[in-house]
């Protein structure tokens, strides 16, 4: 790959989904765009180049989406899933008895192992939600992954990471070689297409975000931009949960983290947050479901 | 250091099971069938087990019953590590004693999550 080849598709990924790549990355648009390009027919990068220079709209797609597209497991990291079950849950179940309802947003929701392992959570809580309206809204910029997320299969390999196998017992159907997580768990779910670049305020307010591992890819004005719009969409008492790699520190004061639970904060001033015109919106609906 | 017994009855398995192992910081012994293994046991219990199913002499289910009713046989944690892959045998497994289940082919990160799982090793380390 030469190196103006390289800054023009550096330039592409940051322009169409904000992914910021470092001078020294050839080998991963290598690896992860020379399988595509011999898949298209391609001799290789600099033809691919050429493709989207020329405007072809589906290999703009499918670059964007080979590049974006990350390993994910179950339960990753672990320790977000228990702050979530002891510490975020408690707290929201305490806080909403009057209206019973929860919102929770992956951002990154990727395959759906995210959303799937808060929904197993959720099950494993039982009781403590009988009679509650759980919504999870679990967006990806990629339309393939969120297929693969919508159809809840996974190969043998991906449900052995993460995943205790009690929980594949009790919340997948085996069919030959994959795994499909349950109908019940499926309709938990809504999967959406979406750029966190552009608008996402038609989404309304969420008790909780999940919002892992995605920053990390972005520059530092594109991270604080989302910040500040996510801010907008979170309950002033909700909990954003980000990647063990990210933090908000430096970047904003719109949300501060919460001493001795890493990776977890809260908005910064519930009054400000509740200030912001853009709440105005989600309002009508919160207390139409409170009184019903 | 945590000491982990793995019982197979390919050679192949038990050293590739070895170095991954030993790569988590564990001290290996092995087995070649069930019989073998609980002759290991009697003399001292490991901390972790993995475990194959189908073994001349002694299989791996039987040999977890044995194992279990021994004294202090309650406290190594039993992975199974087989090629039987369907809920009926994992559900046997389960009620027969065994803390986790692992299905053929695995690799590196699978067993280091499975131990994790267990609390066999850190979850940090599960992630390296």
């Amino acid at each position: 790959m030469t190196p103006t080849e390289y800054e023009y598709l550096r330039k592409f990924l940051k322009d169409s989904s904000g992914l910021d790549l470092s001078a020294d990355k050839q080998y991963l648009i290598e690896s992860r765009l020379l399988p595509l390009a011999r898949k298209a027919g391609l001799s290789g990068i600099a033809e691919l180049v050429q493709k989207l220079q020329a405007g072809s709209r589906t290999l703009i797609t499918d670059v964007v989406e080979a590049m974006t597209t990350n390993e994910t497991f179950f339960f990753r990291d672990k320790v977000p899933f228990d702050h979530f079950r002891d510490h975020i849950m408690p707290e929201i179940i305490k806080a909403r008895a009057g209206r019973r309802s929860v919102r929770i947003w992956c951002a990154a929701g990727s395959t759906g192992q995210e959303p799937y392992s808060l929904a197993m959570c959720l099950k494993e809580m039982g009781a403590a939600l009988t009679g509650w309206r759980v919504e999870i809204i679990a967006t990806d910029l990629s339309q393939e992954v969120l297929e693969k997320a919508r159809a809840g299969v996974y190969s043998q390999f991906e449900v052995q990471r993460g995943l205790p196998i009690q929980m594949l017992v009790k919340y997948f159907k085996q069919t030959g070689e994959t795994w499909q997580i349950n109908p019940e768990l499926r309709a938990m779910i809504q999967h959406r297409q979406l750029n966190l670049l552009h608008d996402f305020a038609q989404l309304g307010t969420f008790d909780v975000i999940f919002c892992r591992n995605v920053l990390i890819y972005f520059d530092q004005d594109t991270k604080i931009n989302i910040f500040n719009r996510l801010a907008r969409q979170i309950e002033p008492d909700g909990f954003l949960v980000l990647g063990a790699a990210e933090t908000v520190v430096g970047l904003t004061d719109t949300f501060k983290p919460i001493p001795e639970r890493r990776g977890l904060y809260k908005p910064n001033d519930p009054r400000a947050a509740a200030a912001r015109p853009a709440l105005a919106a989600a309002t009508p609906r919160m207390v139409a479901m409170a009184g019903q | 250091m945590k000491t982990c017994l793995v019982v197979d009855d390919s050679s192949v398995v038990r050293k590739i099971a070895r170095r991954i192992l030993e790569g988590l910081e564990f001290e290996v012994t092995e087995a070649e069938d069930g019989a073998k293994a609980l002759e290991i046991c009697q003399r001292q219990l490991p901390d972790a087990v993995l475990l194959d199913w189908n073994m001349p002499v002694m299989d791996g289910f039987e040999f977890m019953g044995h194992m279990r009713r021994l004294p202090g046989g309650d406290q190594p944690k039993v992975v199974f590590c087989t090629t039987e892959n369907n809920v009926a045998h994992i559900a046997q497994a389960l009620s027969g004693g065994a803390n986790e289940y692992i299905m053929k082919p695995f690799d590196k990160d699978i067993i280091a999550d499975k131990f994790a799982e267990v609390g066999l090793i850190p979850v940090g380390q599960a992630m390296v």
